[in-house]
């Protein structure tokens, strides 16, 4: 059994001609963030408006807020991925299909991708929206009522500001999450960092240099991840209130 | 755009689920009793007093929940068949094919999240009852067997169940191996027939009727669970 290492390889140019193995991986580096960074946003803004009417005294919006959460939840973020690449263009309006069918690449990938991960995540971060809020005690929410705030308001300087401390911790490794699984949109043809270490293995045959960089990138990624929402988490804390939890990995 | 034709599930239906959904269904089932298995014994591993047997679990732990599955998924696909080579002494690397690939994957990737699980569910024990274990003279392994693990299984039970409702969605991604899961099979049929409307959006139905009557039963489980306690 023999495998022929090969380290130079991340040195050498790559398929494209002009840059180096490295800087393939990077920027496929480049387009894992951007691409969470887009989902992401689009994850906490819905995440939020979802958490925050699961908790509200309206039955009616309570039922839609879980329905929302349990069918993103239940379904593959690849099968959703699918959906939003392949099958959305064939069901809205003619124009607008052909419209999203010939973007160019890679945004033809990239925006089904960051809808779909911003959808899937946006249900994950309504399911911690609410327990936050929930984990508040009862008294606040009445707290806020008895002072003649409206019930907006009640959530925006009573029950949100703490409620945003308490999930910061689940938030972490919810972002991690929605990083790695940026490499799901390889399958709908994005060049995330997983497609260009699968697309240096290809070439260069060198499977375990490609695997390992990629690897060693996801893992500088994920402590530096960590160590800024921690970092942010103690910052943003209230004194004596709820102490810095100094959680250790990405849980 | 053509009518539907949402008779293309009728002619497959036989196809998706005899072999597709059987695929997966296996897969789920073997990683989950394997990720388990290895989860426990890493959980184990982790809360020993060895303190290099608790680092390997603790870094093997946290590089599984570092990196994607997807990659973890390409990692074994090449990894394993030189793994077989080194274990059988072969002088080339050994022919493993891609459904045993994805479950050894699979096993090893979800031990990670399991033995989390299986960990949180072992410091639930109150530390007294492994004490009290070992004055009745019981050893580790007696102690872990008859005492600690039925109780932690039992109380963490909602939870593997959850992740392995889990597990079920994260197999769909054994498409990337051309692997003929459920997915597999209905993607097979929709690029065979250019139907792929239908079969998409009846293939995230399926995922989302398991799933969500799945996660309703562990609803009630836990309730069972928790009324008895």
């Amino acid at each position: 059994m023999k495998y022929n290492w090969n380290w130079g390889i991340l040195w050498q140019t790559s398929a494209d001609g002009h840059n180096t193995w490295f800087m393939t991986l990077i920027h496929g580096l480049g387009w894992t963030l951007v691409t969470a960074l887009c989902a992401g946003v689009i994850a906490i803004l819905l995440g939020s408006i979802i958490g925050v009417i699961r908790t509200t005294p309206s039955k009616w919006a309570v039922r839609f807020g879980n329905a929302y959460v349990e069918l993103f939840r239940n379904i593959p973020l690849l099968v959703q991925l699918f959906l939003w690449y392949f099958v959305l263009p064939e069901v809205v309006p003619k124009a607008l299909g052909d419209l999203l069918k010939s973007m160019a690449p890679p945004w033809g990938s990239f925006v089904p991708a960051v809808i779909g991960l911003g959808l899937f995540t946006s249900a994950r971060v309504a399911e911690q929206v609410r327990a936050g809020i929930q984990a508040l005690a009862r008294g606040q929410g009445m707290a806020g009522t008895a002072l003649g705030l409206t019930l907006p308001q009640t959530y925006r300087y009573v029950l949100l500001p703490m409620a945003y401390r308490i999930v910061m911790p689940p938030l972490t490794s919810e972002t991690m999450n929605l990083i790695k699984n940026t490499s799901v949109a390889l399958t709908i043809g994005l060049v995330e960092l997983t497609a260009a270490g699968r697309s240096m293995q290809e070439y260069t045959f060198q499977v375990f240099e490609a695997f390992t960089a990629a690897t060693v990138i996801y893992i500088i990624v994920n402590l530096t991840v960590v160590n800024l929402m921690r970092w942010f988490e103690k910052r943003i804390a209230v004194p004596g209130f709820i102490g810095p939890s100094v959680t250790g990995g990405a849980h | 755009m053509d009518a539907f034709d949402w008779n293309v599930i009728n002619r497959s239906f036989v196809y998706l689920f005899k072999e597709g959904m059987t695929f997966t269904l296996t897969l789920t089932g073997l990683a989950a009793v394997g990720g388990i298995v290895f989860g426990t014994l890493l959980a184990m591993m982790r809360l020993s007093s060895f303190k290099w047997l608790s680092l390997v679990a603790t870094g093997y732990v946290n590089l599984m929940r570092s990196i994607p599955l997807l990659l973890v998924i390409f990692w074994f696909y090449f990894l394993v068949p030189y793994i077989g080579a080194w274990m059988t002494g072969a002088s080339r690397p050994i022919q493993v094919g891609a459904i045993a690939s994805s479950v050894i994957t699979f096993t090893m990737f979800e031990a990670a999240y399991y033995s989390e699980i299986m960990r949180a569910g072992i410091q639930s024990i109150p530390r007294g009852q492994v004490w009290a274990g070992y004055a009745l003279g019981l050893d580790y392994w007696q102690t872990m067997a008859k005492i600690v693990l039925p109780q932690a299984f039992r109380n963490m039970l909602p939870i593997l169940l959850t992740q392995t409702i889990i597990l079920f969605q994260d197999t769909s991604l054994v498409y990337v191996l051309s692997i003929t899961d459920f997915l597999g099979a209905a993607s097979k049929v929709a690029q065979r027939d250019g139907r792929l409307v239908e079969m998409y959006l009846f293939a995230a139905l399926v995922y989302f009727v398991v799933s969500f009557g799945l996660s309703l039963l562990v609803k009630r489980l836990q309730q069972k669970i928790a009324i008895v306690r």
